[in-house]
């Protein structure tokens, strides 16, 4: 019942959409959407906003503003796109994409998803990696402030795993530390695996 | 210049920590590791449990191990390697730890005194109190202070209590059977558990919960 009525919702918002924006707009979703893509899934560069976790995108949205995510894309393009953000607008942005149902990047190497998933699943004890699923959840599905990543593209995964090993976003605790023990090959093969992992096994 | 600070801070504290035990870091620079293979295992564990070992709340409540009981650590890490008690993360973990390791990491945790990371819900603290200091006799319930102490921080075998995380230990008390004890060894402590608990209500194990997790 509960997933019917926000389903309901959902189709009342991509309704309201499809029409030119109107003068009372309250929510100007286009300026995220130019980038993100029309519904969210993630463009080129910008990840997928749809399905992540509400809490998750507030967080991000701060940390933007306040710099302290200092990525050399999000230096380019989220810096200034949070600017003038209101708190109540970063909350209103979170609840909205969350609410949008995702689907999966699936762009990996297929070759790298089992040794992805055994990493995501049970880490490498031997070489101190820990094991992913404790914090995003047996199925990437992320909580509260932890992000989902069942699902987000292949290169933005790699991207984000390899910038904490170069410095950047270091206030994220514990994902600098955690991502220093990781191989290259290991960072793709969990960027593979994670492009795999479909919303609708999920929940 | 910043980043790279804050890229140091980490090791450079834990460093910190071992070289102000000296006594310590030579007792734990022990067989079979190099004192590098020790801080570096360390902030393994801490990677989940906590920089200060406090615990943290992922997906899965992750417990505090700051001022537990070697002893205790030392029977759960078996437990898990010999899966006695069900955890595939944990028994992966202990698979890659040698005894002496073990001893070194437990040792370190026990000398750790961080503040609880709270968020736990304050209005069932006094009843949880009640139930710690005085059990409940009409449920067969026995004080919990009986085994766990005063102030709830364990001792020998029996666990620290105290700044538990408290999803961690309303989990732990609705588990026993299903978690614990999975083994046919006959001298898993947690059975004692199982029958101590098995007449408190969800109410009840909430109290006990947010007491004991409020407890420094």
């Amino acid at each position: 019942m509960k997933r019917i009525k926000s389903k309901t919702a959902i189709v009342a918002i991509v309704f309201s959409l499809a029409g030119p924006l109107s003068a009372g707009e309250s929510l100007p979703i286009r300026n995220c959407t130019w980038c993100h893509g029309s519904s969210a899934q993630g463009f080129s560069t910008a990840p997928r906003l749809a399905g992540q976790r509400e809490k998750y995108i507030e967080n991000q949205l701060l940390s933007f503003s306040a710099h302290i995510r200092d990525n050399p894309l999000s230096q380019q393009y989220m810096w200034g796109a949070t600017a003038n953000l209101s708190p109540e607008a970063m909350r209103d942005f979170a609840a909205y994409f969350s609410s949008l149902p995702p689907k999966a990047a699936n762009d990996g190497d297929p070759q790298l998803a089992a040794q992805g998933r055994a990493i995501y699943e049970l880490g490498i004890a031997e070489a101190n990696v820990a094991a992913c699923l404790v914090c995003h959840g047996p199925n990437a599905e992320g909580i509260r402030e932890i992000p989902r990543l069942g699902g987000l593209s292949h290169a933005y995964l790699k991207r984000r795993l390899e910038q904490w090993g170069q410095g950047f976003h270091a206030a994220a605790e514990p994902m600098p530390q955690i991502t220093r023990a990781l191989s290259p090959n290991e960072i793709d093969a969990l960027a593979s695996y994670l492009s795999f992992v479909a919303y609708e096994s999920l929940e | 210049m910043k980043v790279i600070g804050l890229r140091l801070a980490l090791p450079a504290a834990v460093l910190a920590l071992v070289l102000s035990a000296p006594s310590r870091a030579d007792e734990m620079g022990g067989p079979g590791f190099s004192s590098q293979e020790l801080r570096a295992k360390l902030d393994y564990c801490k990677t989940c449990h906590g920089l200060s070992g406090q615990g943290y709340r992922g997906y899965f409540p992750m417990p505090r191990l700051a001022g537990q009981q070697p002893k205790y650590l030392e029977n759960q890490l078996r437990a898990f390697y010999e899966r006695r008690r069900s955890n595939p993360v944990m028994a992966n973990v202990a698979h890659a730890l040698s005894p002496s390791m073990v001893a070194a990491l437990a040792a370190h945790f026990k000398d750790l005194n961080t503040n609880p990371i709270g968020g736990a819900p304050k209005e069932p603290v006094a009843l949880g109190k009640t139930i710690y200091e005085l059990g409940l006799p009409e449920a067969n319930i026995p004080a919990c202070s009986a085994c766990h102490g005063p102030e709830a921080k364990g001792q020998g075998e029996i666990p620290r209590l105290a700044g538990q995380l408290f999803p961690y230990t309303v989990k732990t008390l609705g588990n026993w059977s299903k978690e614990r004890g999975q083994g046919p060894a006959k001298d898993d402590t947690s059975f004692i558990m199982a029958a101590t608990t098995h007449n408190l209500t969800q109410a009840q194990v909430a109290a006990i919960a947010a007491y004991v997790g409020s407890l420094r």
